[in-house]
């Protein structure tokens, strides 16, 4: 590789000061590093409490993202709670998610704080070492993220038919539909998705099957361009989720639907 | 006497653009030594604003299209002044050179079955340019760019070279000195290619970068080389013309290519009124044959299509009797004519440079354009085969050699123009190299002269600043020598270039030698003065009006000029002797292809 | 005429801002106004530039400390009075007044792989298919301006990583190899250690400054990124090459 004429990296701040940007640079991270802590403390309060605090409606019509599928084994400890079982998938998924890294590595590794402004750090690696280089696993997540799709989707259709009384609709199956479709338009947009169903190819023209991957990659390629968009959308629409089933799930609000008979 | 560095090359090509890179790459092809020299960073040379494309007959779009007929319309296009050989190279090799970039990493737009797709211009009877978007040139240096870096060729960037040094009739060298540093150097060589490009900085309104000051043109008159059909400039019809900042900088005729009219003030598309009878046969007469030919190529072609010459001139003259747009230009129209999407697919940095730099959004509002010095036809007399200039040793490509145009170039003709002839000059210049057995010599005085030269600015006393002394001479061209000339106004020039080289002997700069912009302007001034001495000269001598030289008091072509060159050397006092010279004579096979005219 | 307050890096390591009062008109641009301040008050001012309309890349510098093309950054964005930072790029050794050392990027351009095509067709054509060479016509925008090389933080306050990191304009010449529908190069040779790709954390600045719009990060690097796990991270995918052999 090419032999660089380096110069110290304090010699910048000497000449130029940290940076001579006279925007409001520190905007974007500020609120983008508040907004995913508020979330963080949130949903790891809703996960730790379990079956403390009540996370699915009595009637099973239903039933809070962050516990979906429900699985409450009998050997399960009550102190430990089912979305255990869930969360990992979410949780890793974002994490490693192109989209949130670029956003904490701004905002809580300063690293940089904004573009061309100087970074606190002395050194940097990247992503090339251990822990950052497990990052590459993004594409496992992905996998699993894909199978909670229909799940959730599934949870939501539920949300349409109360035992008993069959199909209805009410402010609760469209707060999980919304949470659904959120949750699938950022899955879909996926940087490893569009990899895996046709980015991978270099030529789509030689065959149907290479035809059939561009569209699917025209399609991911849509969701990806907002993915910013979506990743925040369902981010904080998983979190109302979760909280307005709490809330009617221990009374504290009454779902509307057309059942009428308030919960 | 001074510190320098020295190199020594086989071949030294002086320029990277397109010709400069392909020359380089032939020659180190070939096996010779090879050093490249540039004015500016390597890939930012002048051929990265070419738009529209480049033209090859490669029958891709039409198949009835071949050399014969690319070699007809640019023999018409040259109003028959083209060096008959030259076009006829040119028309035969650029489907290879084009294949040759593909080959290298170029990815030029495709056509459904997945061949190059061509696109119409200005004066090609067929869809014959090969093309990328409208940033065909940008695509062409950096393919050549990246083939030649690994190459192994030596490359000084930032690195100007002031004079050529001879041993006896033949060139041995070059002193030049780098931007950067201000510290000169010695390249001595046993052949130099010239592929230096324009002269455009001579007028004030031009769609050339700071380099194109005829450094080239200068420097081969300097060598004693003989210069052919200077007068022979191209005014591009389309030019921005506002804000008066970019005014002159170029808007592709591919806005034309791709269905765009051009309208004066009120609304109507003038370019019916301006047919001149050689082309009358096969331009439409209404609007809606016009329209047809973009998809039907039986009927006859838009006059929005003519040559650029015959455009530039209605523009002129439209403006002229004040129907001209707000800011003096007409208005080119292609937001009423096809839908948003399609333009900026196909235009996309025209979009973005009126979208940016004039605040008009091109889908949606016509554009306003005027006539900008562009391009010099004429140029350094080279043998057609090899490039080789009348100067032993001394080979010359792209803009800055003469003949392969005539009176004025058709759009797209210029990138083919560049690696076919670029190629060339590389192969000449190497087989000439194999044939010395050593480095001529570098040590009859000249060095030191050039040194001294190089030098001389900061020594002065005079009080001259030469960013004064270019205004004043772009003024003066403008003015008198631009698109339209009379005898009068031209001689009126003459003596203004004349006083301006007195001045310039004058000038002194502020600062030091490192990166010194004033400094680097004065050195270039002196190559500035004498291109446009030898312009005028020539178009003094040329008596008629023909392509891109248009003379208000004798309008129309005449025969006798018709057959000769304006030949151009440098005297004894350093001024520009001008004499007349026969055309060489075309076969009779290729003169049967016009015969149906 | 409104006019300009500028504050102007003059000099080398050394030097200094300087400010400058300079008259301008409707439609001008940075660059017109240092052309300007050049011709009149400082005519040793030193500053690249050649086509003045966005297409060569070479008047990069610092504007209010956002690295930008001096050309196309039109006056009317910056209230009047206000005055304005021009400061060359940063991550480059600096030469003169605005004008750095961008030699490095040269030096790491020799390092990327060469287009190789396969043979062609019969016919003598290569065949592609537009849907072919979209991607990379996107990456081939590329007017090697150098200012996402300049923002980015992996040199620009590292510059020790310089020896190991191409840069994302370097990832964008590799993403053009590695997308190309015929080359011939393996798969590793755009994806291999060496380049630095492991150094980029996505953070996007230089897709936010590219003047042409390339989706930098999110077209070639992270899709870089997806093909270097394919080959060096992705377990799944070793198993089946040991079963199988092949590509997958």
């Amino acid at each position: 590789m090419a032999q660089a004429t380096a110069q110290p990296a304090d010699s910048l701040d000497r000449r130029y000061g940290q940076t001579q940007r006279n925007d409001r640079w520190w905007v974007e991270p500020l609120l983008t590093g508040g907004g995913l802590l508020i979330f963080v403390i949130y949903s790891a309060i809703s996960a730790v409490l379990g079956e403390q605090w009540a996370f699915e409606t009595e009637n099973h019509l239903l039933l809070s993202p962050f516990f979906e599928p429900l699985i409450t084994p009998g050997w399960l400890p009550d102190f430990i709670s089912p979305a255990l079982f869930i969360l990992w998938a979410p949780i890793g998924f974002r994490t490693t998610c192109y989209y949130y890294r670029r956003t904490y590595y701004r905002a809580y590794f300063l690293s940089p704080p904004a573009c061309a402004v100087r970074e606190p750090a002395g050194s940097y690696s990247g992503e090339g070492t251990f822990p950052l280089i497990l990052q590459n696993v993004h594409r496992y997540f992905m996998y699993a993220a894909l199978v909670f799709v229909p799940i959730l989707w599934w949870g939501a259709i539920k949300s349409f038919h109360l035992p008993g009384e069959g199909f209805g609709i009410g402010v609760g199956s469209i707060v999980l539909t919304l949470n659904a479709f959120f949750l699938m338009m950022y899955t879909f947009g996926c940087h490893s998705l569009r990899h895996w169903v046709g980015g991978g190819l270099n030529s789509f023209s030689k065959s149907s099957p290479r035809l059939l991957r561009r569209r699917l990659w025209d399609f991911v390629t849509i969701a990806n361009e907002k993915h910013r968009r979506w990743a925040w959308t369902s981010l904080i629409w998983v979190g109302f989720t979760d909280l307005y089933v709490h809330l009617v799930a221990n009374g504290v609000v009454t779902d509307l639907n057309t059942w009428s008979n308030p919960i | 006497m001074a510190d320098y560095e020295t190199h020594e090359y086989d071949v030294l090509v002086i320029g990277a653009g397109g010709a400069g890179l392909r020359a380089a790459v032939e020659a180190s092809a070939q096996g010779a030594t090879t050093g490249l020299v540039c004015k500016s960073l390597l890939g930012k040379a002048h051929t990265v604003m070419a738009e529209g494309g480049m033209a090859a007959a490669m029958g891709n779009v039409w198949p009835e299209d071949n050399w014969q007929v690319h070699f007809r319309d640019t023999m018409r296009g040259g109003k028959m002044l083209n060096n008959w050989r030259m076009a006829q190279i040119h028309a035969q090799e650029s489907p290879d050179r084009v294949a040759e970039l593909e080959e290298w990493g170029a990815l030029f737009d495709r056509t459904d079955d997945g061949r190059i797709s061509q696109r119409d211009f200005g004066g090609h009877r067929y869809a014959r340019l090969a093309h990328i978007g409208d940033r065909t040139g940008l695509e062409m240096i950096r393919t050549l760019q990246q083939h030649a870096v690994h190459r192994g060729l030596d490359v000084y960037q930032e690195c100007t070279v002031n004079r050529l040094v001879k041993d006896g009739d033949r060139v041995s060298g070059a002193v030049a000195y780098w931007r950067e540093s201000g510290k000169p150097l010695l390249f001595r060589a046993k052949a130099i290619v010239l592929a230096t490009g324009g002269l455009g900085k001579i007028w004030s309104i031009t769609s050339n970068s700071w380099e194109g000051t005829g450094d080239g043109h200068a420097l081969a008159m300097y060598a004693g080389a003989e210069m052919i059909d200077m007068e022979c400039v191209q005014f591009h019809p389309t030019g921005m013309v506002w804000p008066p900042s970019v005014r002159g900088i170029l808007v592709t005729e591919g806005v034309r290519g791709d269905g765009g009219t051009l309208r004066n003030s009120t609304g109507k598309r003038f370019m019916f009124e301006y047919i001149p009878p050689m082309f009358a046969s096969e331009t439409a007469d209404t609007e809606a044959e016009a329209d047809q030919w973009y998809n039907d190529k039986t009927v006859r072609r838009t006059p929005d299509l003519l040559p650029r010459d015959e455009v530039a001139r209605a523009i002129n003259a439209e403006v002229k009797a004040g129907r001209g747009s707000p800011h003096g230009g007409v208005f080119l129209d292609i937001a009423t004519r096809r839908d948003s999407e399609y333009i900026q697919r196909r235009l996309p940095s025209m979009y973005h440079q009126f979208k940016q730099l004039a605040g008009v959004d091109i889908t949606a509002e016509p554009m306003e354009v005027g006539p900008t010095a562009h391009y010099a036809m004429g140029g350094v007399r080279v043998d057609p085969e090899t490039q080789a200039s009348s100067v032993p040793g001394l080979f010359a490509a792209g803009e800055v050699a003469g003949g392969m145009h005539g009176s004025n170039r058709l759009g797209g003709n210029s990138l083919s123009d560049l690696v076919v002839f670029g190629r060339r000059a590389g192969l000449g210049a190497a087989e000439y190299a194999a044939g010395l057995d050593e480095l001529p010599a570098t040590d009859g005085g000249e060095v030191d002269e050039a040194l001294a030269r190089i030098r001389a600015p900061f020594e002065g006393e005079g009080k001259e600043n030469p960013y004064t002394l270019h205004r004043a001479l772009q003024d003066s061209m403008q003015e008198k020598v631009g698109i339209i000339r009379t005898e009068s106004e031209m001689l009126e020039a003459l003596d203004d270039i004349a006083e301006l080289k007195e001045r310039a002997a004058n000038v002194t700069v502020e600062g030091n030698v490192q990166y010194n912009p004033g400094w680097h302007l004065a050195l270039d001034l002196e190559h500035l003065l004498t291109s446009a001495e030898a312009i005028t000269k020539g178009a003094l001598e040329r008596k008629e009006s023909r392509g891109g030289h248009t003379r208000e008091d004798f309008p129309g072509p005449s025969d006798e000029f018709g057959k000769v060159n304006v030949v151009g050397t440098l005297n004894e006092e350093g001024t520009v002797d001008v004499r007349q010279e026969p055309l060489p004579e075309m076969p009779a096979e290729l003169q049967r292809l016009f015969e149906e005219d | 005429m409104p006019n300009a307050h500028l504050r102007v890096w003059r000099g080398d390591e050394d030097g200094d801002y300087v400010e400058y009062d300079v008259e301008y008109e409707e439609g001008m641009v940075v660059l017109d106004v240092v052309h300007r301040l050049q011709a009149t008050q400082a005519p040793d001012l030193a500053v690249r530039w050649n086509c003045k309309a966005g297409k060569c890349g070479s008047c990069s510098a610092e504007v209010n400390g956002s690295p930008k093309l001096q050309c196309m950054q039109r006056m009317e964005q910056y209230p009047e009075g206000e005055t304005i930072s021009i400061a060359p790029l940063k991550t480059f050794p600096l030469i003169r007044d605005l004008v750095t050392d961008v030699t490095w990027n040269y030096e790491v351009a020799k390092t990327i792989p060469e287009i190789t095509l396969r043979e062609r067709e019969a016919d003598g054509t290569h065949r592609m298919a537009q849907i072919d060479v979209d991607r990379g016509q996107e990456f081939r925008k590329c007017i090697e301006c150098f200012i996402c090389q300049d923002v980015c933080h992996v040199i620009r306050d590292h510059p020790e990583n310089m020896d190991d990191f191409a840069g994302p304009r370097f990832f964008v010449r590799l993403a053009e190899v590695s997308m190309h529908p015929l080359d011939t190069n393996p798969k590793e040779a755009t994806v291999q250690h060496g380049f630095g790709l492991e150094y980029c954390n996505i953070t996007k600045c230089c897709t936010d400054v590219c003047p042409e719009g390339i989706h930098i990060t999110d077209n070639a690097i992270i899709p870089l990124k997806e093909r270097r796990a394919d080959v060096h991270y992705d377990p799944l995918r070793a198993l089946g090459r040991k079963l199988f052999g092949g590509r997958s």
